[in-house]
């Protein structure tokens, strides 16, 4: 099997020089069979790639523990979910995972895209093959999972406790599509570059796989907080650690290019600064791959050093000289095509947006990279912790938040002072109603408190839209509220759905405040032995410690503390934390012992329990007990986000052939009457 | 004035406020990563350092961790190989932190040579990867 598996990785090797070289050859010189032949190779490399990838799976779930992969990242007493997780559980595995999803995604857009992008197809399809043949290349001279071991040990090290859970199960391979999914908009950006048709035909080819990409970063990072939160123990969800960083990076930039391209569709404007985004974005990706993989910054998340980073840091420092020529060319053919107006206008607010979303990952960047570059500058590192990335950040997301509710409701151009008051109005009040509800049931601190009243401030303009849409279609159409509900969303999905993302965001917000409210404690208890907590709503928990069990299960050994909890008077339940310690098929422990915390969640708080071990093996047990308010908002506010991109890119409902010509027409008047009023004014 | 004139004041303004949330963010939380070598040569050269809390990387001597849970402390030995510092931790070790681990301390140089660590950081030696047995 591993023979088949690197074959057909030599195989993808040459297709993908061959789809680089012919679909570049074939562009330019416009020879048709070249291009033909280029797009031919996506479906190609798929094809190939996934050989590839079955036969690594067939190795695990074979248990081929002469695969040296196999033998390091599974055992045979490992349930089977992990043993195919295990496919991009380790360094070589995620690699080939990477290059399957690039050449899915890849075969994706060639298949989906319409006829009318036919001239950037062939690019896109070198862009995408140059990609792939980068990944390939690291599979096969610098981490290969398909190399053998001169002897087959008889069982395998097993995977890591840590990476035994379902999330863990699902967050590498979203964040995977987040960060893959990035090459197909970047692809066609760069095709669009090379054929110098930089109209917004590439944008609206592209629109969806924006989105998807976007949101499988969000869904990505999300599981990746929620996956630190129940297994890491530390009863957080987010450290600022480079590689999460990494993830964020990306995430921040493909949120400016979102918001960026309306405001190119809409006024031909931004074209360099959109380009400049996507790109950003692309090398982001390829970085937070790079930090991941090479060990470069010491993280929970990263892998053993090896070769692997010179690979990358050699593809990062060739594809920024060659952007950074291509877009030096062809900054010429991106002058805008109107002027901002105003300052308090859609356009102004989208471009502090993007400044602002720029700034923020900028500052990430730096914050990731000073241990590094204050190392090479003054001799010494110095590190930041989450302290300098709260300070920095919490300013600048509220500023976001306060964005989030202005952008999508101040008008074009130039905001009248009657379009600011008939949009903002009501929702500033409610806003400032909030925030004095809240003072007066005694909240201080001051960031969780902007935080409420910029979130009531969105909610409030959010609504006001609904409330107004459904209005004028029960009005004008006669329909009921529910109808003209469904026909309000489903025929302006864009606006819409980036409405109820916007519900989402402030819903993470709301959760992301709680965090200041958190209380912890650390407890040493003897059975029978109680303390009490008080939470930040008021309520008094009592923690009795009940007992201490062991025992054995599936493939570990379990030892389980158990602690009665009551608030006020009410009796919750008995919730018990663990500590695990795996051991192989020899009964030999693996990996150091796992701690599995107790989480009771609620929409208001979680009670979070760590069993941190037993005095000299008695039955005395030390515990971490902590008080996590509205953590949960943040996982809702990740299902709302999804809903919400997903009523955005639902397919159909696209402009039909007669609607585009009553559109267009609508425009053509549209535009005589403005060039009406402006000679008249 | 123009707009968008206006606008690149705008831009200033925020780029500014976020440089110097930036620089003020590294003022006030940054700190000194050393290993123990090089902790005992700033030290040496410069006394007042012992008053700067640093964090220091380095690898936890086999079989010294001793822990005395009634009071939650933790005591053991770092090294990276020049230069070996007794810690003293006071909380909860994290599951990673075992011997030969690779651990991150904050905190700092007592007078009497120990290292009084508030925090305390271990990677898996293995980062995820269990390390080869053999």
């Amino acid at each position: 099997m591993t023979i088949l598996g690197q074959l057909a990785l030599w195989l993808a090797l040459l297709v993908a020089v061959w789809g680089s070289v012919v679909g570049i050859i074939g562009g330019v010189q416009g020879r048709a069979e070249l291009m033909q032949s280029a797009r031919r190779t996506a479906y190609a490399l798929l094809g190939i790639i996934s050989v590839a990838s079955a036969c690594l799976l067939v190795a695990l779930l074979r248990h081929d523990f002469n695969v040296q992969y196999v033998w390091s990242y599974t055992s045979s007493n490992l349930p089977t979910p992990y043993v195919i997780s295990a496919f991009y559980g380790g360094q070589s595995g995620s690699l080939l995972f990477w290059a399957l999803i690039l050449a899915i995604f890849a075969a994706a857009a060639q298949w989906l895209t319409p006829k009318r992008y036919d001239y950037l197809m062939p690019y896109v399809a070198a862009v995408t093959s140059m990609v792939t043949l980068f990944f390939v290349a690291v599979v096969l001279f610098a981490s290969n999972p398909f190399e053998r071991l001169p002897f087959t040990p008889p069982d395998g090290n097993g995977l890591n406790p840590q990476l035994q859970n379902p999330g863990m199960v699902i967050h590498p391979p979203m964040l995977y599509l987040g960060y893959v999914s990035i090459t197909v908009p970047f692809a066609f950006a760069v095709a669009a570059l090379i054929t110098r048709r930089l109209d917004t035909g590439w944008l609206h080819a592209i629109r969806r796989w924006t989105i998807v990409s976007w949101v499988f970063l969000s869904i990505g990072i999300t599981l990746g907080m929620w996956w630190a939160y129940v297994e890491l123990g530390w009863g957080g969800y987010w450290a600022w650690d480079p590689v999460e960083n990494a993830s964020f990076l990306p995430w921040l930039t493909m949120t400016a290019f979102l918001h960026s391209v309306m405001i190119q569709e809409k006024r031909g404007m931004l074209k360099k600064w959109n380009m400049i985004l996507i790109v950003m974005s692309f090398m982001l990706a390829i970085f937070g791959t790079f930090i991941t993989r090479s060990g470069i910054i010491s993280s929970v998340h990263s892998f053993a050093q090896s070769s692997v980073g010179y690979f990358f840091l050699v593809f990062l420092i060739v594809s920024a000289v060659a952007l950074t020529w291509l877009l030096w060319t062809r900054f010429p053919y991106l002058t805008a095509e109107s002027q901002l107006e105003s300052m308090v206008s859609r356009e102004a607010s989208f471009l502090f947006n993007n400044l602002l979303l720029v700034g923020m990952s900028f500052s990430v960047l730096w914050g990731t990279m000073f241990p590094i570059l204050s190392e090479l500058v003054r001799g010494t590192q110095v590190t930041v912790g989450p302290p300098f990335f709260n300070q920095v950040n919490i300013p600048i997301g509220l500023a976001l938040l306060a964005l989030t509710g202005i952008g999508p409701l101040i008008a074009w151009r130039k905001a009248s002072p009657r379009n600011l008051k008939r949009q903002f109005a009501s929702p500033v009040v409610l806003a400032l109603v909030v925030g004095a509800a809240l003072y007066a049931f005694g909240l201080r601190d001051f960031y969780a408190g902007v935080a409420f009243v910029l979130g009531a401030f969105v909610l409030v303009t959010v609504a006001q839209e609904f409330v107004r849409g459904v209005g004028a279609r029960h009005r004008l159409h006669g329909e009921n509220y529910a109808l003209a509900f469904a026909r309000l969303v489903g025929r302006n999905r864009r606006r819409y759905g980036g409405y109820i993302v916007h519900i989402g965001v402030v819903i993470y917000f709301v959760g992301f405040a709680g965090a200041a409210f958190k209380k912890e404690m650390e407890a040493s208890l003897k059975p029978g032995e109680s303390v009490t907590m008080r939470s930040a709503f008021g309520y008094e928990y009592i923690f009795t410690h009940v007992g201490i069990s062991q025992y054995e299960q599936l493939n570990r050994f379990v030892s389980a503390a158990s602690v009665d909890v009551s608030r006020g008077d009410e009796r919750l339940g008995v919730m018990t934390s663990e500590k695990r310690q795996y051991w192989d098929s020899f009964r030999q422990p693996t990996f150091q012992p796992a701690t599995e915390a107790a989480i009771r969640s609620g929409l208001r708080e979680d009670v979070y329990i760590v069993f941190a071990g037993s005095v000299d093996g008695t039955e005395e047990a030390v515990y971490r007990f902590t008080l996590n308010p509205l953590v949960w908002w943040i996982w809702y506010g990740g299902v709302v986000l999804v809903i919400g991109a997903v009523v955005t890119m639902w397919p159909g409902g696209g402009p039909t052939r007669a609607s585009l010509r009553r559109a267009m027409v609508g425009y053509q008047v549209k535009l005589v009457d403005e060039a009406v009023a402006a000679d008249g004014g | 004035m123009r707009a968008s004139s206006k606008f690149a004041m705008g831009a200033v303004l925020i780029t500014v406020s976020v440089g110097y949330l930036m620089a003020s963010g590294i003022k006030d939380t940054g700190v000194y990563f050393v290993t123990p070598a090089e902790l005992a040569e700033r030290v040496q050269t410069d006394a007042a350092f012992r008053d700067v809390g640093v964090r220091m990387g380095a690898r936890v001597v086999t079989g010294s961790i001793e822990r005395d849970v009634a009071s939650q402390t933790i005591t053991f030995e770092v090294t990276d190989g020049v230069q070996t510092y007794p810690v003293v931790y006071r909380g909860l070790a994290p599951d990673t932190f075992t011997d030969d681990a690779d651990v991150v301390v904050e905190g700092r140089l007592m007078a009497d040579g120990t290292f009084r660590a508030t925090t305390l950081l271990a990677k898996c030696g293995s980062r995820y990867e269990a390390e080869p047995t053999a």
